[in-house]
């Protein structure tokens, strides 16, 4: 087929690009301050507010059969969400913000990017005001104004579509970070071996984000993987990999803050790896009678909310009457948020047909026209 | 003035697009210092720099994913498939994310994928696919199959400037066999129109790619030898189909034959013979005939892979048959 390319000579030979030759470089030299107070006691009100909006899906308004589809929340887990979601970069323009593609478990994602609880409740109820219009359920939602990409059920899709924000970020010369939350089952996707691969050949600013809560649906992590760790995984690709408690909120702030800040310098991509248990059961119509008791019992024990409160009341940082109000509030809100949520339209029958393609306007979360005008 | 082959009008319109739109950046497998295996992307490495000619790792999932979130954040990637067969690799990403987002919550994936396609070179069943109805049949996705240089330049102009995913067919068959004179200025071939590239007024055969020719010379041959005036309308695009092109060649001529290289069953001569029996069975003087591929994969030894392929020989016995009703 080359025959026609007579005289045309061969390309000349580019330099390689910096690759595995260059030490990954390691987490533990970043230097990475603790929360202060005022973020200690946001992230403890994210984790009660996370808890306390799954609670009202999960066990009522499920129950209550106002949820006609799936219901998958992230009971137990709220610390590895909100201790890296509070590092995702928002609110200073569209050059500055970072993206993030959450896991369906990352609620509190949802609700730290600005993303409001009565939203989300018309998304589970398949209302018009749900952020995919009733098109799509549960945590299955996006928007780039709030920077979130949607997740799809195929585990593991997301994170070479996570690698290539982070590729654009890198092509405009910018210092945004993609942030990636997979569960441990996904990282037996071919998807994710290939998007770490390809983060970690062209050194993009991801923190890739594994909630290992050690069941993917009934398959237990043993039956998913022969390594010890996710993280153990990292080597394979030239990257930091690093496990930590998934339940003490401090340990994922610091591992994740480090992390960002090594992408954001552009020294590549970590693999962070936290450990913790799915407090539930892949979702609600499961009862998880695959599940010893006693390791219900045991990590019930390790709630995280539980160990950051016991913390932060040692310290004295708060009260008993200032969490009893910080929780009277969050479930005042939450009343007013079902309401708003209940009263929404469903969307029209014919909706079903519109915006498969493109059709003159930006779409419910589509980026706004003219953003990025450098890129137009 | 000098002719430019098909494969240099894919490489112009890519160029073009490039030195108009800073957006737009091509991610592929030895596309970069190789200029990509069909020489596609030659030179652009030295032009564009390596930011925007990415070779990659051989992960094709990872290639249209990282197209995905770039298209997100406002870019215009080009992913090239170095072979489009390898494409079933991406499968996920493409008919999953890539065609459903903007359903799913409005944010739409401007991208083109696209890659060598086609047989009739004995690549084998690894390098000849037409794996054009995966994709038809996924609701969110364009497809085109350009068959003539000017097409093949004004398609992947009009595919890159989009607004929605792209599946872009080149025929590697035609690469380098078809050539024309190329207008100099700027132009798009609109996607979803297609093209009426003989009048006639006794039969119509409707087809794309690198069977728009053999469909051509079987035109002349039922001209000359027996006076069957042919319409042969190339479809160049596949989704969206362009309907109203074939409702008119049908009630225009009254007989219509469909022909593909793609395999029987499934393709897309099924889709066009449903919409004329639904819309305009009444003009019809016989059936809709199909000449395509047989229902097995593209053999790789050149008697067996003469057999698979329609040819001139095969068109012509079809439409004998129809012009006879």
């Amino acid at each position: 087929m080359a025959a026609g390319r007579k005289g045309r000579g061969r390309p000349r030979a580019v330099p390689r690009p910096e690759g595995p030759a260059r030490p990954a470089g390691r987490l533990e030299d970043e230097d990475m301050p603790a929360p202060d107070d005022a973020l200690l006691l946001k992230m403890l009100h994210s984790m009660k507010l996370t808890r306390a909006l799954e609670y009202r899906i999960e066990r009522k308004l499920y129950r209550q059969g106002k949820i006609v589809g799936g219901v998958y929340v992230g009971r137990g887990q709220e610390a590895i969400s909100v201790g890296a979601a509070v590092h995702i970069r928002r609110g200073e323009g569209e050059d500055r913000d970072d993206i993030v593609s959450p896991s369906h478990r990352d609620m509190a994602v949802f609700l730290m990017q600005g993303v409001p609880p009565e939203r989300i409740l018309a998304q589970y109820m398949g209302r018009s005001t749900g952020l995919t219009r009733g098109r799509d359920g549960n945590m299955h939602m996006g928007d780039l104004r709030h920077r979130l990409v949607a997740f799809i059920s195929h585990l593991g899709d997301s994170i070479p579509v996570a690698a290539g924000c982070a590729l654009t970020f890198v092509m405009r010369g910018t210092d945004q970070v993609s942030f990636c939350f997979f569960g441990e089952g996904a990282t037996s996707r071919g998807d994710w071996h290939e998007g770490l691969n390809f983060a970690a050949v062209r050194r993009l600013p991801v923190v890739f984000i594994c909630n290992n809560n050690q069941y993917a649906y009934s398959t237990h992590v043993t039956r998913q993987m022969r390594v010890e760790h996710v993280s153990d995984r990292a080597a394979g690709y030239g990257i930091p990999g690093e496990t930590a408690d998934g339940n003490d909120l401090l340990a994922v702030y610091d591992r994740v803050g480090r992390a960002v800040r090594r992408a954001r310098r552009g020294d590549g991509p970590s693999l962070l790896e936290f450990v913790t248990f799915r407090m539930t059961g892949h979702s609600a119509h499961d009862d998880a009678g695959y599940v010893p008791k006693s390791e219900f019992e045991e990590w019930g024990r390790k709630d995280p909310i539980e160990r950051l409160q016991s913390a932060l009341l040692r310290r004295g940082l708060v009260d008993r009457p200032a969490l009893a109000g910080m929780e009277a509030r969050i479930e005042a809100d939450l009343d007013e948020a079902v309401a708003w949520a209940e009263r929404q339209p469903y969307p029209e029958p014919e909706e079903c047909l519109d915006g498969v393609y493109h059709e003159g306007g930006p779409g419910a979360g589509d980026r706004p026209q003219g953003e990025s005008t450098a890129w137009r | 003035m000098a002719l430019t082959t098909y494969v240099e009008a894919i490489r112009q319109g890519i160029w073009e697009e490039m030195e108009r739109d800073r957006r737009v950046f091509i991610l592929g497998e030895d596309v970069g210092i190789y200029g990509g295996a069909f020489k596609v992307t030659e030179g652009m490495l030295e032009k564009f720099g390596e930011d925007r000619v990415i070779d990659t790792p051989i992960s094709e999932s990872a290639i249209v994913g990282a197209a995905i979130g770039a298209a997100l954040l406002g870019m215009r990637p080009i992913a090239e498939m170095q072979f489009i067969d390898f494409i079933s690799c991406a499968f996920d990403q493409i008919t999953n994310f890539a065609a459903k987002n903007r359903y799913r919550w409005g944010a739409g994936v401007p991208m083109v994928i696209r890659g060598p396609s086609g047989g009739g070179v004995h690549g084998g069943p690894y390098h000849s696919q037409n794996p054009e109805m995966y994709f038809v049949h996924t609701p969110g996705l364009k497809v085109v199959a350009p068959a003539t240089a000017y097409d093949a330049k004004g398609l992947i102009k009009a595919a890159i400037r989009d607004e929605d995913p792209v599946i872009y067919l080149e025929h590697k068959y035609l690469y380098r066999r078809i050539k024309e004179e190329l207008p100099k200025e700027d132009y798009v071939v609109p996607i979803g129109v297609a093209a009426v590239r003989r009048e006639g007024r006794d039969l119509a055969i409707l087809t794309y790619g690198a069977m728009l020719y053999q469909a051509l010379e079987a035109a002349e041959v039922l001209a000359k030898e027996e006076g069957v005036e042919t319409e042969v309308v190339d479809l160049r695009s596949l989704l969206p189909l362009d309907k109203d092109a074939i409702l008119k060649a049908a009630k225009k001529t009254g007989k219509v034959l469909v022909v593909h290289e793609d395999t029987r069953t499934g393709g897309i001569a099924g889709e066009i013979a449903a919409i004329i029996n639904e819309e305009v069975f009444e003009y019809l003087d016989g059936p809709v005939l199909r000449v395509t591929a047989p229902d097995t994969p593209v053999p790789y030894s050149p008697p067996l892979e003469e057999f698979f392929l329609p040819n001139k020989e095969k068109i012509l016995k079809a439409a004998r048959q129809l012009a006879a009703y």
